[in-house]
């Protein structure tokens, strides 16, 4: 029988530098944190990222290993500009590449039909043409004769997600009330990993009456990787709310000139146990509020 | 229909009147005004239209603002995002936002301020703008009317798409672009004038138009009659006094001035 299951370790040794990688969740919702915090302990570099940004996205901006980012917003919600990305993106680190919403799941759409684009008329008349200098319109070849986005396909090497449940054959489940778009990352990805809060042996036997929170088919997932509180400091509603409190300290460091080299030597040196015992321990994680709007 | 009322609380009930007779469409109001303007709409003029719990569900009726004890919101629908950009390209959704920078052509930024390659100031990025203008109805609020937000020329970075001619190229589907109101604390615009210049529509108690004009970075067309902004009734105020329990909408505008026209002359331009 399949067993996917892997470490964190085993997933960031399989990426390599300058490798296209798509990461799930949306802003600081549901992010697989805790493969990012691998990822940061990682000598890796040169990476395109492409994401529905939030502290993934910034916490590498902030490494240094970011050479391209196609993203539609990067953002902590509440604290509405991610405050590394708007450092390295001022200090021009990286190629910005910047995108509407829409447009990059329609991106990741095309990648997981294997069509080279996909039509739409979203993006014209806007700077995402200049932003996105490669793009190319297409005109219909009905009477109605529009002009239209030829959006290409934001095919990925590898994308990283993170979901409530998953078995060792790849099946998962995520219990929020939003899937956002990780189904759309798996799918444009060559491979994709899951990082998840419990790892169950076969979720047809202990979880068979969840499996419409089953985002996306097993045959989509490479591996998966246990990680209780995997998306902290992001949220996983129904489990936990984002950590206030811990993304309020990381924008505060991202005024200081060794905010990064702090953050770093305070919860990333050390394992994935040391950085939950660091972030408060599990009691503590496990009664993060679920945030209301 | 003496009652006192903030600035803020005209802004709501202005807000209200762009969705007035939209019909079965996503009304979506982002941010403390433009939602409680979606609530209020939704409970006086315009019962057809749909709203969201700000979150990823349908509500018929509108979630009060903030922790809500033990109010349970009832759902009506599933509207998660993947199925908002379904809507948003329908066309059946009204959206007002608050965007960094508006010019005369209706294009709107939150993305950057400065240059696009190495911005002066990074803020959001293009979020869902360039499919919302070229999809639906679009409404916006400037909490802070000025030259800054109105500016001279085009915006720095064109997120939500206007009218301005030399972006279209031939062919392009111009045609879905609808931009109707600009509720900002000053007066109320909308896109009436000549090939769809802005257009001053109402101004606020104690406003008076040189005060708009000088806070905009572009030239307003004026109307014959320019009406004074019509204040809340009591009705309106209960509603959105129970919608927003906590009053975050006294932290909209600096100061939280009554809407009476108090300000008036106060303003730097």
């Amino acid at each position: 029988m399949l067993d996917k299951a892997l470490t964190a370790t085993d997933v960031i040794s399989t990426l390599r530098d300058g490798m296209t990688l798509g990461i799930g969740g949306w802003g600081p919702r549901r992010k697989p944190m805790a493969l990012v915090r691998e990822m940061l302990r990682s000598p890796l570099k040169d990476l395109t990222l492409v994401a529905y940004g939030g502290p993934d996205v910034g916490m590498l901006c902030a490494a240094g290993k970011v050479k391209k980012l196609i993203y539609g917003f990067v953002s902590l919600d509440v604290i509405p500009v991610e405050p590394w990305f708007r450092r390295a993106r001022e200090a021009g680190a990286f190629e910005a590449r910047e995108l509407d919403e829409g447009l990059l799941q329609w991106g990741l759409r095309a990648a997981g039909m294997r069509v080279p684009f996909l039509p739409t008329p979203v993006g014209l008349a806007s700077d995402v043409m200049t932003m996105n200098p490669e793009f190319r319109t297409v005109r219909s070849p009905y009477a109605d004769g529009t002009e239209l986005l030829a959006m290409p396909a934001l095919t990925l090497d590898v994308a990283l997600i993170h979901v409530d449940r998953a078995d060792r054959l790849g099946n998962v489940q995520t219990l929020g009330p939003d899937p956002y778009f990780d189904e759309q990352f798996a799918r444009a990805a060559q491979r994709c990993y899951a990082s998840c809060e419990q790892l169950l042996e076969r979720l047809d036997l202990t979880h068979s009456g969840d499996a419409r929170c089953n985002i996306v088919e097993r045959s989509c997932i490479t591996g998966v990787v246990a990680a209780a509180f995997g998306a902290h400091p992001t949220s996983n509603p129904p489990a936990y709310g984002w950590d206030l409190e811990h993304l309020k300290a990381y924008t505060a460091l991202a005024a200081e000139a060794d905010g990064w080299e702090r953050y770093t030597q305070q919860y990333l040196a050390g394992s994935e146990a040391n950085y939950l015992a660091r972030a408060g321990g599990a009691a503590r994680l496990a009664a993060l509020p679920v945030p209301v709007f | 229909m003496s009652a006192d009322f903030s600035l803020a609380e005209l802004l709501i009930v202005a807000a209200a009147e762009a969705w007035r007779g939209n019909g079965e469409v996503l009304a979506s109001g982002i941010g403390i005004v433009p939602r409680l303007g979606a609530s209020l709409a939704k409970l006086t003029h315009s019962p057809q239209l749909m709203l969201t719990d700000a979150e990823a569900f349908l509500v018929e009726e509108p979630v009060p603002l903030g922790p809500r004890g033990n109010y349970r919101p009832g759902f009506s629908g599933y509207m998660p995002f993947a199925r908002v950009f379904d809507c948003v390209w329908s066309g059946r959704r009204h959206a007002m936002i608050s965007p960094i920078q508006i010019d005369r052509f209706g294009q709107t930024n939150l993305s950057a301020v400065g240059d696009r390659v190495k911005p002066k100031v990074q803020m959001l990025g293009m979020r869902g703008l360039p499919g919302n203008s070229i999809s639906h109805a679009n409404s916006m609020f400037v909490p802070n009317h000025g030259p800054r937000v109105f500016v001279p020329g085009e915006v720095d970075v064109v997120g939500g798409v206007g009218y301005n001619p030399r972006r279209w190229p031939p062919g392009a589907p111009a045609r879905h672009i609808d931009l109707r109101l600009i509720v900002t604390d000053l007066c109320v615009m909308d896109f009436g004038g000549r090939e769809h210049a802005i257009r001053v529509r109402s101004l606020h108690p104690g406003v008076v138009l040189a005060d708009v004009q000088s806070a905009t970075g572009f030239a307003l067309e004026v109307p014959v009659e320019l009406p004074t902004t019509a204040a809340p009734t009591r009705e309106q105020l209960d509603i959105i006094r129970r919608l927003d329990p906590h009053e975050l909408r006294a932290g909209v505008i600096k100061g939280n001035p009554p809407g009476r026209g108090a300000r008036a002359g106060a303003r730097p331009s």
